[in-house]
């Protein structure tokens, strides 16, 4: 007799599930388009050359020991990634109204964000509020905020699939029509999985209502950087936000700017009213930390800290994000060219239009059942394309797939 | 109007000026912080801290193990990349990780009838339990704790969902185990209901059980049909011996309860920082350790998505290669010595001070931490008095003892206490 009898199987979390098919197959040109990591033209996954030197520069500094890092983090770690996001010269964190949790990278950055906001955001415990998150999006931002107690986790209109863009009339639309006070999970930039983003002139619209309509900013920057290749070209969006006097939360994740992924580095971003506030807040999110990891684990963030405030090594990392933009940035140039050679039906500006890792493809259920069972190209039944897959020697192959996907399967 | 609408017409009234936040209260300082602040301010040079439980050697320094960094550097050779674990960790540890709280031979191991994943330390391993309990658990909400526990348990169990509920275990008269008082508690305990046990080196008292104590709460745990939850944060660090200090978990599992277990590897490794755990369910088959696999990932991928690689790598590396694996075991040997002998000249300054009292409980007591049984105003004093920091419950951390100051620990208890 077991206690847990009656556990069901749970279904695998589908972007591991197709990385472990990719691994399975033994088809010699197999392509992996699944998983949002970096990889290098030869498909490598790619330790940034100024992330092996600091950890040389780690490994034999001996005044370096493995304590307890504070529950709220490193913290040189904390003021140097918020300043990364909002900028040196930041009028907030100058009014010392601009804080930060480190956290176990995005996720839990946001997780963290959830926790708090659940328990003092809009009453005392409103499970009710309702969070709306882009449709698509990331597919753990339900979880993240429903396992955190909210019980109204809803999509706001995001993707025209259609037009293949923004369909921002449908998201302001959201905007004025939910309930006042309702919080809103918006992408910093390179939007997951679609790879579209609001211009400045969308994301001032955006900002208009929402400052208008009480609603609350998260906004979750996991890109910042990769996507154009440019630290504060990414985050035009977010400091323009933090300008307008916005109360709001920043998660941000050094997993991809920094290839950090298996070290857990992230951060979330506290821009508050004054520093009374903030004081209070960060002393609440103490103890929501306390009983989730205690204290955040200390090798990815004293890899992050050293290399932000070494001017030497910062600049070196800036030239690292940039290696990674460009490649992603050709392999679209490159992509759209060749369907457009081949003539592939449709069109394909949107490759080029879309920024970061992703591309939305447009292809459906049915061409991506084609692509992964009989080319052998493995990406999300979404349609989502992870660009860092494509080399120069697979990028034919794929392209020619995706041809014959679109004018054989309907 | 109901609350809600009281607070939105508040807020609306305060418009723009006001903050979200306005009603966020501070949170009340953490106690053991508390104490490393106050000890930090204080310029006496005698000035001893007591309150926090991290290993020191006895210059009261922190110690970073040998093994661990031979294990750094072997690792660092080999150029590894940093993808993403799996969300249950990685494999080499998992597996070492059970092996080593288990022991080689353990049968459930044979039977790959349990599931072992990597988490945040002991606090993270703690929280995905208390949420798998939560969300699977078909008994009673309530969890047993002994009295006292760690401070931390209560809470983690509470934001699961849980609630807590205590068995007596700490004999204030005695400064030792209340046996009777916990057979009593336990006999007492709705069917089906979770009870968590200290594994070795109970925290904060230091009071554990004697094997055939242990072999009486097994049987009576058994016959209540209670769920095992066994938190094992001091593997190595109690008695200087890994297999003694697992010898309660495995007579548990032997005798047939199916439990649950939070390991730990930031004492016995030295791991603080990297946050190296693991969570073991030990399930009917390996068929059930499958389903209940699937559900563990389900719980931890809106956490934090995968645990992190470095310290779990040391980990492992330490535990897979057989002389770091060595190495590792005499150093763990050497720091519960350190703890051992601190504690016997602890008692024999006392004796030599003249004390009337009876203080073998703490040699008696095993572990980091030792509950003195100074009372509160005792505590008050030896603060004010001696800048001797610790804990309002009169725990101290014997890791913040050493050769050079144990004498002035014991003149200033004396002081106190005659």
């Amino acid at each position: 007799m077991s206690v847990f009898s009656e556990v069901p199987q749970a279904a695998p979390v589908a972007v591991f599930k197709l990385t472990q098919d990719f691994t399975n197959d033994q088809f010699p040109k197999k392509v992996n388009l699944g998983v949002g990591a970096y990889r290098t033209d030869e498909g490598q996954p790619w330790v940034l050359p100024v992330v092996k030197k600091v950890e040389k520069i780690i490994v034999h500094d001996d005044r370096l020991n493995h304590e307890y890092l504070p529950i709220l983090g490193l913290p040189e770690f904390r003021s140097s990634a918020s300043k990364i996001a909002l900028g040196d010269n930041s009028p907030a964190i100058q009014e010392n109204r601009v804080g930060a949790v480190q956290c176990l990278g995005g996720t839990g950055a946001l997780k963290m964000g959830a926790e708090f906001l659940r328990r003092f955001y809009n009453g005392d415990n409103n499970t009710k509020t309702p969070v709306y998150v882009s449709a698509p999006t990331w597919e753990n931002h339900n979880a993240v905020f429903s396992n955190a107690g909210f019980e109204d986790v809803r999509p706001y209109k995001y993707w025209d699939g259609e037009k293949r863009g923004l369909d921002l009339t449908g998201f302001l639309g959201d905007l004025e029509s939910c309930p006042e006070r309702s919080i809103f999970v918006l992408h910093a930039c390179a939007h997951n999985p679609t790879g579209t983003d609001p211009t400045q002139e969308q994301w001032k619209q955006i900002a208009e209502v929402m400052m208008r309509r009480k609603l609350f900013v998260f906004f979750d920057s996991a890109y910042q950087g990769f996507a154009s290749g440019s630290l504060e070209k990414d985050a035009w969006a977010v400091r323009y936000f933090v300008s307008l006097g916005f109360e709001m939360f920043c998660a941000q994740s050094f997993s991809k700017n920094f290839g950090l992924y298996n070290e857990r580095v992230g951060n979330l971003t506290v821009v508050a009213r004054d520093p009374d506030n903030l004081k209070r807040i960060l002393s609440q999110m103490e103890k929501i930390v306390r009983t989730t990891w205690s204290n955040p684990p200390s090798q990815g963030a004293r890899i992050v800290a050293i290399t932000l405030n070494t001017p030497e090594l910062f600049t070196e990392w800036k030239d690292n994000v940039k290696t990674m933009a460009d490649r992603v940035l050709l392999m679209r140039a490159q992509l759209k060219a060749k369907l457009q050679s081949l003539g592939t039906p449709g069109t394909w500006e949107h490759i080029t239009d879309q920024i970061g890792m992703f591309s939305f493809t447009g292809l459906n259920p049915k061409q991506v059942e084609y692509m992964v069972k009989e080319k052998h190209i493995y990406l999300m039944a979404s349609g989502r394309i992870n660009m860092c897959g494509l080399t120069t020697k697979n990028i034919d192959y794929v392209a020619e797939s995706i041809h014959e996907a679109v004018t054989k399967v309907q | 109007i109901n609350c809600l609408q009281f607070s939105s017409l508040l807020l609306f009234c305060f418009g723009l000026c006001s903050s979200w936040w306005g009603g966020v209260q501070m949170g009340p300082p953490d106690p053991i912080l508390g104490v490393t602040e106050a000890f930090k301010r204080d310029t006496n040079p005698k000035k001893m801290n007591l309150g926090v439980g991290a290993y020191r050697d006895d210059q009261g320094k922190p110690f970073v193990l040998s093994c661990v960094r031979k294990a750094e550097a072997l690792i660092a050779s080999k150029q590894l990349d940093k993808e993403y674990l799996p969300i249950g960790g990685l494999g080499e540890f998992t597996k070492a990780c059970a092996q080593l709280a288990l022991g080689n031979d353990s049968e459930v191991l044979k039977s790959s009838r349990n599931i072992t994943v990597q988490t945040i330390s002991g606090t993270g391993s703690l929280r995905i339990g208390a949420n798998f309990l939560s969300r699977f658990h078909g008994g009673p909400r309530d969890v047993y704790l002994p009295k006292p526990s760690w401070g931390n348990h209560t809470p983690i169990f509470r934001d699961a969902g849980m609630q807590l509920k205590a068995y007596r275990y700490y004999d204030p008269s005695t400064c030792g185990f209340d046996f009777k008082g916990a057979l009593e508690d336990i006999s007492k305990i709705p069917e089906q209901s979770v009870i968590l046990l200290h594994a070795c080196a109970h925290n904060p008292t230091g009071v554990d059980p004697r094997p055939e104590q242990w072999k009486e709460i097994a049987d009576i745990v058994k016959k209540r049909n209670l769920l095992v939850f066994f938190d094992m944060a001091y593997q190595g660090f109690a008695s200087g011996d890994i297999d003694r200090d697992a010898w309660a978990v495995r007579y548990f599992i032997e005798q047939g309860h199916n439990i649950v277990l939070s390991q730990s590897f930031a004492k016995n490794m030295g791991l603080y920082g990297e946050r190296v755990g693991g969570f073991t369910v030990v399930c009917k088959d390996a068929e059930e350790a499958k389903r209940v696999e699937s559900q563990l990932k389900i719980l931890i991928r809106p956490i934090y998505s995968n645990p992190p690689m470095n310290g779990a790598r040391i980990a492992s590396t330490i535990l897979s290669t057989p002389d770091l694996r060595s190495l590792w075991l005499e150093e763990v040997h050497g720091m519960a010595n350190r703890i051992i002998k601190m504690r016997e000249q602890l008692a024999a300054g006392l004796k030599k001070n003249g004390s009337s009292h009876n203080w073998q409980h703490v040699i008696d007591q095993i572990g980091m931490f030792c509950f003195t049984g100074l009372k509160p105003e005792q505590v008050e004093r030896i603060i004010k008095e001696y800048s001797v920091y610790m804990t309002k419950d009169g725990r101290i951390s014997m890791a913040g003892v050493s050769s050079g100051n144990v004498g002035y620990l014991a003149e200033a208890i004396h002081a106190v206490t005659k």
